[in-house]
């Protein structure tokens, strides 16, 4: 049997991570070796998996067959391909990083009860991550993805002393376990038409339209529910918002990728795509771009806020390939490479500012003690640092120039506008409305992260404890730096990534079209674009460094904020998170159906009052919760048969099998003998 | 190349000009004098000579932002071409880098803003995200129609379709476009009647009341900034009112910064004979540039 070096170290890796939380356990929860083993081991699983993952990269597809015969005949087969090496990037990247976060931001000694089983857990998510994504087996493939979804709730339940955490807990698992359940009809839906469970591309005559859409529709819902897919994103951010920030990280960096991994890698597998499913996919998009970047503004919570805007990241990355499989099915090669190659990059950069943010968000609220963006304010003049990693990853998420976000909206636009300015291409150019689309979420996402940034970092603290804290510890601050590194190295030279991803465009397209390959880098004005980047950088640093010394050369006065000549402006008075988003939100209500407690004022001496404002989640509060809330009066009312009572259990037995009994009684002959004449 | 250089040069050197005519032609409807032709220039000159006032609860970022605007605009700036020659910056996708300049210069400018704590400066920059979130989709459907007409990704090419395709232009689309344009126009530099630059009236302003606590070369670089994105949007108005050309070069400098002249009168002349709208009907204006592009694009598509 032959074994590649490249995923023999992926799975040492896979191995590394999931053995890194066992020692800790051994040991006692108070002392930090455990911490430290698990980091050092976590660390040098990343990094050989990254060796690994170079290999795939440098050497083409490497494949392997674990000799495990768990169910049927076939081994285990494992596949390293360009497409989820690329992948596997993010995974160990944010995996590692996350580790060495959590020294700080999660010591063993402040967190002697908790801390120990996120250090396992965290592991096990990321060997179930290694492993979903090499398995070319469908049991190893389901194995892989249960070990990562049980894991993460464990990791979202780690203050599980917290009603509202073990809420968001119960939601992810239920809605994880639907998507579960999809996953396995598709995957049994595959093994009847295959009739085998290694998981290839169908043959262009293997399988009907109707097994086909059904296959389509299963995918969507099962890798859409882990993706956070609008609307199956219901669960996504309670679970965020009350995980520790650096479990938030991992879920949103790298978990909802692994969602989306699945439904590039499953949709690729099914042979001619009629277009409505592309276009399927592009709507999604759409909506779940604008959508989740408006609830994000209407957040009031900061880590909920980067919750909803991964679910408009998550849209953005589906209008790139909702983009690629209208190409593949109007057979555009333009399309599928620009759309693919767009929403790829996207998915390292969203893995790149997404945990940068929650990290920055975790050392604010260590700072602070608090989520509530209306209680913070001037946190910059405290944590100088994590300021500037929050505007970093802030500039990023709203796609601006010079950073990453940046290029992979610009791929995406580019494969939106060749369609239009192709005059061939008269049909299906409605996906350029697409372009528009994409173009509100910019800047709904400027309003949304201005909003946050300037309200936790910049004006004055509006509540006392905004104004205590301390600038984040150096482990946390070194996760912070290397993930601003990489959005300022993907921004400024993005040719860096091209190779990457031309492998991961051609592992899917070949996989799919079989046809000459495209290099992703001459469809794109790379070097222009790059000076371009480079001049903003440069002439912008070199301005700024103009005028701190101009304004340090002269005699600059510090005097209070001028408010237009009122001379003691109060905290109070500033604008905050509410008041800032409150007309954007006015114009959103349609959907986003803020709860308001407005107080009643009367009498020529009105008593005290308070207005109060609370966002729901749309989808979970205002359908799903009532919806299972109905089922469950319905099941109340037959509830009286199930009273723990043994005695009434034994008189169900005795009534079935009475029951059984009179069934195979000769009803009729007895009758006959009884009334017989 | 002398023509990127005479780009480059009239792109730094003429803005301020802009808001002179505008100026005085207002002056001229109300009857007055009307502060000279120049006035702008010698206020650059006199803020660059003083000292600043910063507030106390400040931030780099208060300082640093105009700077950053300012470049964004600039490096915007050289993206669109002037009259019928390339602009100096010409790449495939060069309109997104346009649009998403611009957005650097407002994420900058309204972080800035709420870096003083002020309530003031928090709802002018809570007015201009909104606005921008609103007139945002009309620049893009106007680039859609532009690439569809030209066939073609690069901003020049795009702009310069109208004229060279000459009578086979969609004249209705781009009638539309126009229209939309034109307004985005108004909004995004801060005029009646979105805004309006002339009012104390802290309350109704967008653009003016957050820089209120900039002062000296900070609120130069904004005023400066200012002009030029003013600059910048009329240069790529013009491409669509006037696509006509001499077809040599000097008369064409010549023919580009009279146009350039009378846009800018003739956004006096609109300041003159009409109102600023009220704040909650800015977003029914905003919506119909949207709509207008928006419908240049359906009746292209149509065809």
């Amino acid at each position: 049997m032959h074994f590649p070096l490249s995923i023999t170290l992926l799975l040492v890796a896979a191995a590394l991570h999931a053995l890194s939380g066992v020692p800790g356990l051994l040991l006692s929860r108070c002392t930090a070796a455990g911490q430290r083993i698990a980091l050092a081991l976590t660390c040098v699983a990343s990094f050989l998996g990254l060796v690994g993952v170079a290999l795939v990269f440098m050497q083409g597809t490497a494949s392997a067959t674990l000799p495990w015969y768990l169910i049927g005949s076939e081994p285990m087969l494992l596949t390293a391909d360009g497409l989820n090496a690329f992948f596997l990037v993010p995974v160990l990247i944010v995996g590692a990083l996350g580790a060495v976060y959590g020294l700080g931001y999660w010591p063993q000694g402040a967190h002697p009860g908790n801390g120990r089983g996120l250090r396992l857990f965290w592991g096990l998510v990321l060997a179930g991550i290694i492993i979903l994504l090499l398995a070319r087996h469908s049991v190893l493939f389901l194995m892989g993805w249960e070990l990562m979804a049980l894991s993460a709730f464990f990791l979202v339940c780690t203050e599980h002393h917290l009603p509202e955490v073990r809420r968001a807990g119960w939601v992810y698992l239920v809605a994880t376990h639907t998507g579960t359940l999809a996953l396995f009809a598709l995957l049994a839906l595959l093994y009847w038409v295959t009739g085998s469970f290694v998981l290839r591309p169908l043959a262009v005559d293997e399988a009907g339209l109707g097994t086909l859409f059904l296959l389509f529709v299963l995918a969507l819902l099962g890798f859409g529910m882990k993706a956070g897919m609008m609307p199956l994103h219901f669960w996504l951010p309670a679970a965020h918002a009350n995980a520790p920030s650096h479990v938030s990280a991992l879920l949103s960096g790298v978990m909802l990728k692994v969602g989306l991994y699945g439904l590039i890698r499953f949709i690729g597998f099914l042979p001619e795509p009629p277009v409505s499913w592309g276009i399927v996919i592009l709507v999604a998009g759409c909506i779940g771009g604008v959508l989740g970047i408006v609830f994000a503004i209407g957040q009031q919570d900061l880590k909920r806020l980067l919750a909803y805007s991964s679910v408009e990241n998550i849209g953005i990355m589906l209008i790139g390939f909702g983009l690629a499989m209208i190409g593949r099915s109007q057979d555009r090669p333009v399309w599928i490479i620009l759309g693919l190659a767009g929403c790829l990059l996207h998915i390292w950069n969203h893995a790149l500012f997404k945990p940068l943010l929650f990290f920055c968000a975790g050392s604010v609220i260590h700072a602070t003690g608090t989520r509530q963006l209306d209680s913070m304010g001037g946190v910059a003049a405290r944590l100088p640092r994590t300021a500037i990693f929050f505007m970093i990853g802030a500039v990023a998420i709203c796609g601006l120039p010079p950073l990453n976000g940046f290029v992979s909206e610009l791929i995406i636009y580019l494969g939106l506008f060749h369609g239009v300015a192709d005059a061939k291409a008269s049909a299906w150019t409605v996906a350029a409305l697409a372009a528009p689309v994409l173009a509100v979420i910019g800047t709904l996402a400027l309003a949304c992260f201005v909003n946050a940034y300037a309200t936790v970092f910049l004006g004055q603290p509006r509540q006392p404890q905004a104004s205590a804290g301390h600038e984040a510890a150096p482990s946390m601050l070194l996760a912070m730096s290397t993930l601003a590194g990489g959005c300022v190295l993907i921004g400024v030279l993005p040719w860096l990534a091209m190779p990457m991803i031309n492998q991961a465009v051609q592992a899917w397209d070949t996989a799919v079209q079989l046809r000459p390959p495209v290099a992703v880098g001459t469809l794109l004005p790379l070097p222009a674009f790059m000076g371009m980047g480079l001049l903003l950088a440069v002439a912008s640093l070199l301005m700024v460094s103009w005028l701190s010394r101009r304004i340090k050369g002269g005699n600059a006065s510090h005097r209070i904020t001028w408010s237009c000549g009122f001379s003691l402006p109060t905290v109070r008075m500033q604008y905050t998170a509410t008041s800032f988003v409150q007309m954007l939100n006015g114009l959103s209500q349609g959907v986003l159906r803020t709860r308001m407690h407005r107080p009643r004022i009367s009498g020529l001496f009105a008593e005290p009052s308070r207005f109060k404002t609370r966002q729901d989640e749309p989808v979970l509060d205002r359908y799903i919760l009532p919806a299972f809330l109905s089922i469950c009066a319905f099941f109340g009312r037959i509830r009286f048969l199930q009273r723990g009572l043994t005695h009434q259990y034994l008189l169900y037995v005795g009534v079935t099998v009475i029951l059984l009994l009179g069934w195979t009684l000769p009803v009729e002959t007895i009758f006959k003998r009884l009334f017989a004449r | 190349m002398i023509n990127s250089f005479i780009h480059i040069i009239l792109l730094l050197l003429l803005p301020p000009l802009l808001l002179g005519v505008i100026n005085k032609t207002k002056a001229l409807f109300a009857g007055r004098r009307g502060p000279p032709l120049l006035q702008l220039y010698y206020d650059l000159f006199k803020l660059a000579r003083k000292d600043v006032v910063i507030s106390q609860v400040t931030t780099w970022i208060f300082s640093a932002a105009p700077a950053i605007t300012l470049v964004a605009i600039i490096l915007a700036g050289l993206l669109v071409p002037m009259g019928p020659f390339q602009a100096p910056v010409v790449f495939a996708g060069d309109m997104i880098l346009f649009a998403y300049l611009l957005g650097v210069g407002r994420f900058f400018t309204t972080a800035a803003a709420l870096d003083t704590g002020s309530a003031f400066e928090g709802m002018g920059a809570s007015r201009e995200v909104t606005f921008a979130c609103l007139s945002e989709p009309a620049l893009f459907f106007a680039l859609l129609v532009l690439a569809r007409i030209s066939g073609s990704l690069e901003l020049t090419a795009m702009l310069h379709a109208p004229m060279t395709i000459g009578s086979q232009a969609p004249v209705a689309s781009l009638v539309l476009v126009a229209v939309g344009v034109f307004i985005l126009m108004l909004t995004e530099s801060c005029r009646v009647p979105v805004d309006d630059p002339n009012t104390h009236l802290e309350l109704t302003m967008i653009h003016e009341v957050m820089v209120l606590d900039h002062s000296g070369p900070l609120l130069g670089l904004i005023l400066y900034g200012a002009s030029l994105k003013l600059f910048v949007l009329c240069a790529l108005l013009l491409h669509i009112v006037f696509p006509f050309s001499v077809g040599s070069a000097l008369p064409d400098w010549l023919l580009f910064v009279a146009e350039m002249l009378f846009m800018a009168s003739v956004i006096g002349v609109i300041e003159s004979v009409m109102a600023r709208l009220q704040m909650r009907h800015v977003p029914h204006l905003l919506i119909a540039a949207t709509l207008f592009c928006g419908f240049g694009f359906v009746l292209l598509m149509r065809s």
